[in-house]
C-alpha cells in the first residue's frame, strides 16, 4: 500500500505555529516599518508624518555615532572572544581529567543571566566601593566612569559572559576532528602548533563561521548588559544602536523616530547574518554542523 | 581515515591504526630488518608518538590557568560578598573570606519581593515552554513529512525569523500589547518571548523528526493510523530528546529575558527575576551584599539543572547555534 497524501500531516499542522509567529514576530517587522513613517508619543494613535523621521535620522549625528560605536563594538568583541574561545575550546576538547574538571568551571558564567552578570560586574567595577578600587594597580582606573575606557570595559564584560558559550561550540567541533589526523601528522613530524594551524583550524572553520555570526548579531543587539552597566553612558560613550532606540522611544516618547532607528537595526542584524552566511555558504554550514 | 584497513593487534581506535598504516605504507622496506620485526617497530613508533603528544602543552596550560582566574575570581567574589555584613563589605579586603559570615543578606532578600519575582519568572518560563513545544511539535511534523509548497514556504518564513533581532520589534510589540490590553500582565511577556523562541525550536525539532526513518511512518500508515495517531504514537516518543533540548533552550530564553519584561510590564506584581535584580540595584543602594545575595539566589535553579542535567543544559544552550 502506497503512502497517500491523506496519511501525511496536512499544512494545518504548521498553521498554529505560523500564525503565532506571524502575529508576534512577522507583523511587528511590518509594523515597525510603518511606524517609522508616523509620529507617536506612545499613548495616542500613531499619525502618519511622511519621511520626517527618516530625514531626521539622516541628520542625527548621535544616531550615526551610535551606529559607528555599534560597529566598533562588534569588531572588538569578535577580536577578544574568538581567539580565547577557540584556544580554550580546543584545549578543553582533550579528554584529560584536569581539562574536564577545569572546563566545567569555565562554563559556570553560562549559568548566570545577563542581568546577573551585569550587576555582578557593576559591583566589581564600582568607582567608589568596587573590588577593583581596592586592589593595587587596577584601583588606578575608573572602568565605568572614563569615557575612553568604558567601551573596553563593556567589551570585557560581554566577553566574560559569552566566551564560555563559544568555547562550548569550539570544544564540540574540535572533538569531531578525527584523532587519526593528529597521529598521522605527529608521525610526519608536525609539531603541535603546526597541527593546530593545518588540522584543527581548517576543520573547525564552519564553527568559526557559526560562532562569528552569533557574535556579530549578538553584539549588534547587546542591550541589557549595557543598560545595567552604564545606561549608555557616561554621556553617550556606550550608547550603541539598540540603546539609542530604546532611550529615544521609551524615555523620550518619540516612538516614530525610534522606529526608524529600529528599522536600521533590523537591516543591520538581518543583513549581517545574511551576508556572513551567503559569503560562506549557508548550505554547507547546515550540512556540516560539526557535532552541534 | 577510518576506512583504511586496520592493522591487526593494534586496534585501540580505528583512527590510530589508520595513522600507523599511513606511515608504514610510505616507509621504504628496510633491507636489513627481517619482516617479522615490522610490528615491533610500529609499536615503538606508537609509543614514541604517545609520549610526544603527552608532553604537557605549556602555553595552553598557562592560558587556561589565566582564564580560570578570570572566571573564578568574580564568581568567588559574588558568593563570598553575599555572606558579608555591610560594614565588612566596605572595610575589608574584598577578596578575603568573610570574617564573620552572615545569612542576613539572604534573609533580607527572601523576606522581600524575591519570591514574587521568582514565581513570576517560573510562570513565564513554564507557559513559554508549553506554547513553544505544543506548537512546534506538530509544525515540525508537517515540515518533515509534507513536501508541499505552502508548508515549505511557511518553514522558510520562520527560518528568516532567526535573523530578526527582538530589539527591532520591541516598539510594535509594545503597541500591539497595549492595544490588546495586555500591558503589565505576565501574558504580555509570554507571547512575544514564545514567538521569538519559535524559529530555533522549529529548526531543532524538524532536524530531529527528519531523522526518523521513513519505514516507521509507513508502518504506522499500514497499521491504519492517520497523521494524528502517528504524531501521538510515533513522533512524540521519538522526539523526546529534541523536545528536551527545545524545552531547555526555551526556558533559558525565558529565564534570562529582559527586554520584553522591561518594556511590557511595570508593577511589582508582574516583575520577573531579571528586572527584580536590576531594581535591587537602586533599592539596596550601597547594600551591595544584599544585591549579590539576590544575584546568587537567582543562579541556583539553573545551577541545579547544571548539576543534574548537564547534558540537557548544554544541548539547550547550543540549540541556538544550530542556525
Amino acid at each position: 500500500m502506497a503512502v497517500t497524501r491523506q496519511d501525511r500531516p496536512s499544512g494545518w499542522y504548521l498553521a498554529p505555529a505560523l500564525t503565532f509567529f506571524g502575529a508576534f514576530a512577522v507583523l511587528p517587522m511590518v509594523l515597525v516599518v510603518y511606524l517609522s513613517f508616523t509620529s507617536w508619543d506612545g499613548f495616542g494613535t500613531p499619525e502618519l508624518s511622511g519621511v520626517g523621521n527618516w530625514e531626521r535620522l539622516m541628520d542625527d549625528g548621535r544616531a550615526w555615532d551610535s551606529l559607528w560605536l555599534t560597529l566598533v563594538f562588534m569588531v572588538l568583541t569578535w577580536l577578544v572572544q574568538t581567539p580565547i574561545a577557540l584556544l580554550i575550546g580546543v584545549w578543553a576538547a582533550g579528554r584529560q581529567r584536569n581539562r574536564a574538571v577545569l572546563s566545567s568551571l569555565f562554563f559556570l558564567p553560562l549559568l548566570l543571566s545577563t542581568a546577573a552578570i551585569a550587576l555582578l560586574w557593576a559591583a566589581v567595577l564600582d568607582p567608589n566601593f568596587g573590588v577593583t578600587q581596592r586592589l593595587p594597580f587596577l584601583g588606578d582606573f575608573n572602568f565605568l566612569g572614563n569615557t575612553e575606557l568604558v567601551v573596553y570595559t563593556v567589551v570585557w564584560v560581554i566577553s566574560w559572559q559569552y566566551v564560555p558559550f563559544h568555547t562550548l561550540l569550539y570544544q564540540a567541533a574540535a572533538r569531531q576532528v578525527p584523532q587519526s589526523l593528529y597521529e598521522a601528522a605527529t608521525l610526519d613530524g608536525a609539531g603541535r602548533y603546526r597541527q593546530f594551524f593545518t588540522i584543527t583550524l581548517p576543520l573547525v572553520k564552519y564553527t568559526i563561521i557559526t560562532s562569528t555570526v552569533l557574535m556579530l548579531v549578538g553584539s549588534v543587539t547587546t542591550f541589557d548588559t549595557i543598560l545595567i552597566l552604564t545606561g549608555g553612558g557616561p554621556g553617550t560613550a556606550t550608547r550603541i544602536l539598540p540603546l539609542h532606540m530604546y532611550i529615544t522611544g521609551f524615555s523620550g516618547y518619540e516612538f516614530g523616530y525610534a522606529s526608524a532607528v529600529a528599522v536600521l537595526l533590523l537591516l543591520l542584524g538581518a543583513g549581517l547574518s545574511l551576508a556572513v552566511t551567503q559569503a560562506t555558504g549557508f548550505r554547507k554550514m547546515q550540512s556540516q554542523q560539526e557535532g552541534m | 581515515m577510518s576506512d583504511r584497513a586496520p592493522l591487526g593487534g593494534n586496534s585501540g581506535t580505528d583512527g590510530r591504526s589508520g595513522a600507523v598504516d599511513v606511515r608504514t605504507a610510505e616507509a621504504p622496506p628496510s633491507p636489513i630488518a627481517p619482516v617479522p620485526e615490522v610490528p615491533e617497530r610500529q609499536r615503538r613508533r606508537v609509543w614514541k608518538r604517545r609520549r610526544g603528544t603527552g608532553r604537557p602543552n605549556v602555553l595552553a596550560g598557562v592560558l587556561a590557568t589565566i582564564w580560570l582566574i578570570v572566571v573564578a575570581v568574580p564568581l568567588y567574589f559574588l558568593v563570598s560578598a553575599s555572606f558579608r555584613t555591610r560594614a565588612d563589605y566596605l572595610s575589608d579586603n574584598p577578596l578575603a573570606p568573610p570574617p564573620e559570615p552572615t545569612l542576613e543578606n539572604y534573609a533580607t532578600v527572601l523576606t522581600g519581593d524575591f519570591p514574587t519575582y521568582l514565581l513570576n519568572t517560573l510562570i513565564v518560563t513554564i507557559a513559554t515552554i508549553a506554547i513553544v513545544v505544543a506548537l512546534t511539535v506538530p509544525a515540525a511534523y508537517a515540515v518533515a513529512r509534507n513536501a508541499g509548497r505552502i508548508v515549505q514556504r511557511g518553514f522558510s518564513l520562520m527560518l528568516v525569523g532567526l535573523a530578526i533581532p527582538a530589539q527591532a520589534a520591541i516598539i510594535p510589540v509594545y503597541l500591539m500589547i497595549t492595544q490588546l490590553r495586555l500591558y503589565d500582565t505576565l501574558l504580555a511577556i509570554i507571547l512575544p518571548t514564545a514567538a521569538f523562541a519559535m524559529p530555533v525550536a522549529l529548526l531543532v525539532m524538524t532536524n530531529s523528526l527528519r531523522d526518523i526513518p521513513r519505514e516507521l511512518y509507513e508502518a504506522q500508515t499500514l497499521d491504519g493510523a492517520g497523521p494524528f495517531k502517528a504524531l501521538r504514537h510515533l513522533v512524540l516518543p521519538l522526539a523526546k530528546p529534541a523536545i528536551t533540548t527545545v524545552a531547555v533552550f526555551t526556558s533559558l530564553t525565558a529565564w534570562n529575558g529582559f527586554l520584553f519584561p522591561l518594556v511590557l510590564t511595570q508593577s511589582v506584581d508582574t516583575r520577573v527575576l531579571t528586572l527584580g535584580l536590576w531594581d535591587y540595584q537602586g533599592q539596596f543602594g550601597t547594600n551591595v551584599p544584599a544585591l549579590l545575595a539576590a544575584v546568587t539566589l537567582s543562579v541556583i535553579p539553573i545551577f541545579v539543572l547544571y548539576l543534574f542535567g548537564r547534558r540537557y543544559l548544554l544541548s539547550g544552550l547550543t540549540a541556538g547555534a544550530g542556525k
